[in-house]
């Protein structure tokens, strides 16, 4: 027992030292070498850093495309899904209550064109991406809201539609938003 | 839909390839053959002479359980202190606050035992220190613990009659040198390329395009990311575990983790066969696992790509799927084919939310772990699988009249009590502790615990029951996955799942330990026309059957009452 516990605490300093100490650093200084040092890598726009590349956020104007519901309301410093069940009464009459609200949006939309990753929560809340057919959805209303002809947002929207070799396809929302914004000036 | 229907076809496909020469390797190394990582004898050597370590020294059972549990005990105590104590320590960029002993207690253990329920969020509730010297740490040894009880398994069988298992202690410290750390250095560094942040760096705050002011977590998660899935461990550096798109940035590296998880739980299938020099027993132990994986992964697969029928009511388009709880990037079929693999490996990383799933995909994932031996996890799988093995060769030697017979030793009354004992355990503790909750929460709804009872659900009626069960079944499987929606963080559930993870963890280790131990003093018996082959299909098919019949008998009422209810309201 007394061997035991020696080896046991001698043999755990050793694994402490060489697992969360070595190894991490190691990996910290192998990220230094990445295009985003290991700290994330970001979006800017004249300068002025606007977001992370890979995490989602809101937007609610109607100049600019919008991404999925978010259980954490696209702040980073958390993430969760809804965790709502399918069966969820008090879920389907929020899911009822997104597409009336889109429709409302969306004049000329009707409801068989929603795809439903536009009115359910993401897994992380932190979704940067919605479907192709998400963003072909929103082309009219941004479109007008921001008095540039449908052509040249459709232009956009097909040249941000990215698909894998074997994943879905998927738009960048923030990607094809900073490029509208562009657009402007 | 095709093309990702044929990316989870290749990412399992690509897992088995990489999986079989990895075997062979883990059977070399474990056998003492050469190999190109004794490079690596000299740390090893250094590391043994420092720790008073006699690697020459053989264990008998008793011993290598010693040792096992002894060390596992010392990491008990320390990460509880740290995580007590996590506030005053440095390395906390965050300014996060202390777990409560409660919290403290049942994280500790819950890494302990590789299974990784999470009780808090990794953004607010651990610190750097914490993540990297308890999480990370004990991934690492939780998992090297659990190849290091199977290798003594194997030692026992490899022996015509043998006292010894090996060295717990060597057997241990190789399983993290020349398996674990090469693999996750490997992984770490793609994920990092990928995106996954790696440095030290806290929180940043940013202002958003349209305007708003928002945080962004960050930290050393990459190197922890690759150990989470390698030792199947699965618990998350952040609080949405791989559906964070800074842990899991894009399909690529879906693929990677989905891959890494795998490899090694598969790899020791075919380290059995080459260690024990019994190559087709492994095929059959790998065919029988296939066929029950692909008799969960299916129709999850299908009802998830098919969305849910509620929505469908609603009227709007479901082209890709049941979103609700998904990653765009990842589609409905990589996570359907996560959400499976993550429960039968005991993994329990997740990236969709399994809370929102099918009640139909909620029950595959719960059957995946209350079976929990398809493939399973790091070493414990096949450990599992071994205890099944002994029922089924019980269960044949009563059908056909003789004392049942396992690798050329007698197996009698206390091998068959011992395996019986540990089946059982589990359907008594996943039962026993959800109709606790449920009287909790059907009787006592406003009792003072930090998250009342009456609030525990998220979700009413037969999911709010499933949520209960799925917590319990994930505890007793080590999984660690959840139907997160659960207000766990209480001393309610941090208690009774600590005490449930601690049972089922070490109860299936020393259970199978203890019988190799006691069959392998026994008088070897050679074989005879009239031994039972356990190496054939037929018995593999016996086996199957048998953990289809116990399964069915424990847990049928319960998933009853939760996701069959649930299926049959859904329609």
């Amino acid at each position: 027992m007394k061997k035991n516990l020696s080896i046991s605490a001698r043999l755990t300093l050793v694994m402490i030292l060489l697992l969360a100490v070595i190894y991490p650093l190691l990996i910290a200084a192998v990220g230094k070498l990445t295009p985003g040092k290991g700290k994330g890598e970001t979006i800017s726009v004249n300068g002025k850093v606007v977001g992370y590349e890979r995490i989602g956020q809101k937007f609610t104007a109607d100049i600019y495309f919008q991404g999925r519901p978010s259980a954490v309301d696209y702040n980073a410093a958390g993430s969760a899904g809804s965790n709502k069940g399918p069966s969820n009464p008090g879920y389907l009459q929020l899911v009822q209550n997104r597409i009336d609200s889109f429709l409302a949006h969306n004049p000329g939309v009707t409801k068989e064109q929603i795809p439903s990753d536009l009115v359910t929560a993401s897994g992380s809340g932190l979704d940067p991406h919605i479907s192709p057919d998400a963003a072909r959805i929103q082309i009219k209303r941004v479109a007008s809201s921001r008095g540039i002809s449908m052509q040249k947002v459709t232009e956009l929207v097909q040249a941000h539609i990215v698909q894998p070799v074997f994943g879905p396809a998927y738009v960048h929302v923030l990607k094809l938003n900073v490029a509208l914004d562009e657009i402007k000036h | 839909m095709t093309g990702e229907i044929t990316g989870v076809i290749l990412m399992f496909l690509i897992a088995v390839v990489l999986a079989y020469p990895l075997g062979k390797y883990i059977a070399k190394v474990f056998k003492g053959e050469r190999t190109f990582t004794d490079l690596m004898n000299p740390v090893e050597r250094f590391f043994y002479r420092i720790c008073g370590i006699n690697p020459g020294e053989g264990m008998n059972w008793k011993q290598f359980l010693k040792a096992m549990l002894t060390i596992n005990m010392l990491w008990l105590v320390y990460a509880f202190v740290l995580l007590v104590f996590q506030d005053k320590l440095p390395l906390n960029p965050d300014g996060n606050p202390a777990q409560t002993p409660d919290l403290a207690f049942n994280t500790a253990i819950s890494f302990l035992v590789n299974c990784d329920l999470q009780h808090y969020s990794g953004e607010s509730g651990v610190t750097y220190l914490t993540q990297l010297f308890v999480m990370n740490f004990l991934m690492f040894v939780s998992a090297a613990t659990g190849i290091a009880a199977l290798i003594g398994v194997l030692n026992g069988l490899r022996e015509k009659t043998t006292q010894n298992l090996g060295n717990f202690w060597v057997i241990f410290t190789k399983a993290i040198t020349r398996v674990l750390l090469p693999l996750c250095i490997i992984g770490a560094v793609l994920l990092a390329i990928n995106g996954t942040p790696a440095s030290y760096d806290g929180k940043d705050s940013i202002t958003t395009l349209q305007g708003d002011s928002v945080q962004v977590s960050r930290g050393p998660a990459a190197g922890m990311i690759a150990i989470k899935h390698i030792g199947t461990n699965g618990g998350g550096w952040f609080g949405a575990n791989s559906a964070h798109p800074l842990e899991n940035p894009n399909y690529f590296t879906n693929a990677l983790e989905m891959i890494m998880q795998m490899i090694i739980p598969i790899a020791m299938i075919f380290a059995l066969g080459f260690f024990l020099n019994k190559r087709k027993w492994s095929v059959v132990i790998f065919g029988v696992m296939t066929i029950g994986m692909l008799c969960l992964l299916i129709p999850t697969m299908v009802t998830e790509v098919n969305g849910n029928p509620a929505i469908a009511k609603m009227g709007i388009s479901q082209a890709t799927g049941a979103m609700e709880g998904k990653e765009v990037r990842f589609g409905p079929a990589a996570s359907a084919y996560w959400s499976i693999m993550t429960t039968i490996i005991s993994t329990g990383s997740v990236n969709s939310m399994h809370d929102s799933s099918m009640p139909v995909s909620g029950l595959m994932q719960m059957l995946g772990m209350m079976i929990n031996a398809f493939y399973g996890g790091c070493g414990v799988g096949i450990l599992n699988y071994l205890i099944y093995i002994i029922i089924a060769v019980f269960i044949s030697g009563l059908m056909v009249g003789r004392t049942p017979e396992f690798m050329g030793h007698k197996v009698e009354a206390r091998e068959v009590k011992i395996a019986a004992l540990v089946t059982l355990l589990s359907a008594f503790l996943v039962k026993a502790f959800t109709a606790l909750a449920a009287y909790m929460v059907a009787r006592h709804p406003e009792t003072g615990w930090a998250v009342q009872p009456g609030n525990w659900l998220n979700n009413p009626s037969y999911h709010g029951f499933s949520e209960m069960l799925y917590e319990n079944t994930s505890a007793n499987a080590n999984n660690g996955s959840g139907f997160e929606g659960l207000g766990d963080n209480n001393i309610f559930w941090n208690v009774t799942t600590g005490f449930v993870l601690v049972l089922a963890r070490f109860i299936p280790i020393i259970g199978p330990v203890a019988i190799i131990g006691l069959l392998a003093a026994k008088k070897f018996v050679p074989e005879s026309p009239g031994t039972l082959k356990t190496d054939s299909w037929t018995f593999g098919m016996m086996t199957f059957a048998v953990i289809i019949v116990i399964n069915a008998l424990s847990f049928f009422p319960a998933l009853a009452l939760g996701p069959i209810a649930e299926y049959f309201s859904l329609r």
